[in-house]
């Protein structure tokens, strides 16, 4: 792997001291036919070695915006970064020339997408989408490439990967599918790994099988992980800390145990609330009621107001000012954090 | 799952084509054959004009060309010489299949150039206007290709000639016997612009929906170049349409190809179905025809082909 690792043009200014993903004050916006639409409204998020952030939240609230934001593949237009930085060991990407950029893509952080069919190319076989990455990004041969994309199969445990690695996405079965995804994403060894819903479009049983080779794989590499979800369900088991977003926000960030413990926003307790639990069976889930705001017309005050059942007066008028300090290494966005996280805890 | 299974359903596919083909070709000769020969009430006094036509001459043609016997049997006559290479002999009594050997290199040349003019301007501009669409280039092409498209060849091919051939003098005026690819140039430009239109259009329309597909973020997110990108990722699938068009097209080609070789006084096929159609040369039209209908079978198999090559997910059952 050294001699590999040693062909890639280092990044000036790699500072192998500085965090591994440090994101700070990261703001996008769409500039659409109907209106600015403020996807990202001051987002802070940071990475470790080996560490697995989740992100969560419902659909529409960034998630995915944040992610293509910190790989530079947003949709530009109508998306636009108009704030904040996103350093990778030190190094401002945002600044990045787009050349190094583009390098910065697979060889040091790369990204796996929810829907694995749609997400891989349809009239290219697996094996060159695999190897495209060794011959583009290694200079390797055709012959080389396709040795190695063999080997990204195996290692994934696709059986049969000699004979596979000619075959169409379209051959595969969904979790077959996104285990190429992996592969692919795994394949310059990069030290981020981005998973955007990764399993969601998959069925249960297939959905652990791909999180704990997410897992094994992300150990043996020490890769820091960030795992976006709208399933609380999903991250338990495999996340060190949980980032949760609402319009285009972190309203809470916490040690995963901690925020199933006891959450310190009423977005995240509503949504611990409205996971499908064994032993409540056939009851009725308490789903959030209404909907998330409309970018183009965030509410003032706190976005989440019109939907929680803890809003004062103070809430229309004024949003949260800061990130108040619930505990070390814990934050949340709510005027009112000390009495939710004092009420009861959501999840005996 | 595995290749060889595809490669044996293709196999299987394209045996059926060929039968499904070799039954096309039947039918559509015998209809032509029908229409040529079966409602003239006399084809031998057509053949020799306003002169009287001697009674031993009228037998001896009679019975060269079968003339007596039931119409169906004629045709399989006229059938066995085709399928032996024996086109027979012409009503102005030349070899029909010496006119073919000089018609045909003619028209295929062409037919090939007009193809290869309207594929890469139609595919270099579409994927232009792909990219940015409403920019000028968009723009200029879309009003580019709305006047060709108003433009019907019968006028189209005598402006180009007067204009490019008769003032500017770049090209030719008339093609001559036995044209090659300079002479050819600016008639298969001309009877390019007949499928150019619709080509642009749907390149543009493919390239557009493929840039805008998951696939092309992931190839982003590969940290591929734009260049890469479109040239490979997104080329290769927005092909595929602009393929079968070109099948298509065949027909729209070989229509405009009658006038053009008219216009710029080329000797190839549709120049010879011209006058044969316009002297009731039965011989002659069935003739041409005949070729022609294979022409269109083949080519069209090739597209279909070249189609499931270049889509994995086409499946031939
Ligand atoms: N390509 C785009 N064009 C316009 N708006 C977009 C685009 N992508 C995302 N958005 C806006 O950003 C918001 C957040 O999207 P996203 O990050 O995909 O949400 P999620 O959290 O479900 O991943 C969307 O609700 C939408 O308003
Ligand atoms: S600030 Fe007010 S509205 Fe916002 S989450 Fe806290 S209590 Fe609810
Ligand atoms: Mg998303």
């Amino acid at each position: 792997m050294t001699d590999i690792k040693a062909e890639i043009d280092v990044l000036p200014g790699l500072d192998s001291s500085a965090r591994l993903l440090e994101v700070e004050d990261l703001r996008v916006e769409f500039r659409t036919q109907v209106g600015v639409a403020k996807a990202i409204n001051g987002v802070n998020l940071h990475l470790d070695p080996g560490e697995t952030l989740a992100i969560l939240g419902e659909s529409g609230c960034g998630k995915s915006v944040t992610a293509q934001a910190i790989m530079g593949i947003l949709d530009s237009p109508p998306g636009f970064i108009t704030g904040g930085s996103i350093r990778y060991r030190g190094v401002d990407l945002l600044t990045l020339p787009e050349e190094q950029r583009r390098r910065v893509r697979a060889n040091h952080i790369a990204m796996i997408f929810q829907d694995a069919l749609s997400a891989l190319n349809p009239v290219f076989s697996v094996g060159f989408q695999l190897g495209e990455l060794f011959r583009v990004h290694r200079g390797m041969s055709r012959q080389d490439a396709k040795r190695r994309a063999i080997e990204l199969l195996d290692m994934v445990k696709i059986p049969a990967a000699r004979q596979r690695v000619n075959d169409y996405p379209h051959q595969f079965s969904g979790g077959m599918r996104q285990r190429v995804m992996i592969a692919m994403a795994l394949a310059l060894d990069p030290k981020v790994l981005i998973a955007d819903e990764p399993t969601t479009a998959l069925d249960v049983t297939v959905q652990a099988q791909i999180m704990s080779l997410l897992a094994e794989l992300q150990r043996e590499r020490n890769m820091g992980l960030i795992l976006i979800t709208h399933d609380m369900g999903v991250v338990a088991d495999v996340a060190d800390r949980i980032s949760v977003m609402y319009a285009g926000r972190v309203v809470e960030e916490a040690p995963v145990l901690d925020i199933y413990a006891r959450p310190a926003h009423p977005y995240t307790k509503a949504l611990l609330e409205s996971i499908p639990r064994l032993d409540l069976k056939g009851q009725q889930l308490n789903v959030i009621k209404g909907l998330p705001p409309n970018l183009t017309r965030i509410p003032a005050g706190c976005a989440f107001h019109p939907r929680c059942g803890y809003a004062q007066s103070v809430c229309r008028a004024d949003p949260p000012p800061q990130l108040f300090d619930v505990a070390a290494g814990r934050t949340a966005r709510c005027h009112f954090w000390t009495e939710v996280a004092g009420d009861e805890p959501a999840v005996k | 799952m595995l290749d060889s299974q595809r490669t044996w359903e293709m196999f299987r596919y394209f045996v059926r084509r060929v039968l499904q083909g070799v039954l096309t070709f039947f039918g559509a000769t015998f209809i032509v054959y029908a229409l040529m020969f079966a409602n003239q009430t006399d084809p031998l006094q057509t053949l020799a004009g306003e002169r009287p036509l001697p009674e031993n001459v009228r037998q001896a043609l009679t019975e060269r060309y079968h003339l007596d016997d039931p119409f169906i049997v004629q045709y399989g006559h006229y059938m066995r010489g085709l399928l032996t290479g024996d086109f027979g002999i012409s009503l102005t009594n030349r070899s029909i299949k010496e006119m073919m050997e000089q018609a045909w290199p003619v028209t295929v040349r062409l037919a090939l150039l007009a193809i290869v003019i309207a594929v890469l301007i139609s595919v270099t501009s579409g994927i232009i206007s792909g990219i940015r669409r409403g920019g000028p280039f968009d723009t200029v092409t879309l009003i580019i290709t709305l006047i060709l498209l108003a433009l019907p060849i019968v006028v189209l091919a005598p402006l180009a000639q007067l204009f490019f051939g008769v003032q500017l003098k770049w090209f030719p005026a008339t093609a001559g016997a036995d044209p090659g690819v300079y002479q050819l140039l600016l008639p298969a430009a001309v009877l390019a612009t007949l499928v150019m239109a619709t080509e642009i259009r749907v390149t543009r329309a493919s390239v557009a929906e493929n840039l805008r597909s998951d696939y092309v973020r992931t190839a982003r997110a590969k940290g591929l170049s734009k260049r890469r990108v479109i040239g490979v990722h997104v080329l290769r699938n927005s092909l595929i349409p602009v393929i079968t068009l070109i099948g298509l097209d065949l027909g729209n080609l070989m229509a405009g190809a009658i006038v053009t070789e008219g216009v710029f006084n080329i000797p190839g096929v549709g120049f010879n179905l011209f006058r044969g159609i316009r002297t009731e040369d039965g011989p002659l039209v069935v003739g041409f025809v005949s070729i022609l209908v294979i022409v269109f079978i083949v080519v069209n198999l090739v597209v279909d082909l070249l189609y499931a090559v270049l889509d994995p997910r086409i499946r031939y059952e």
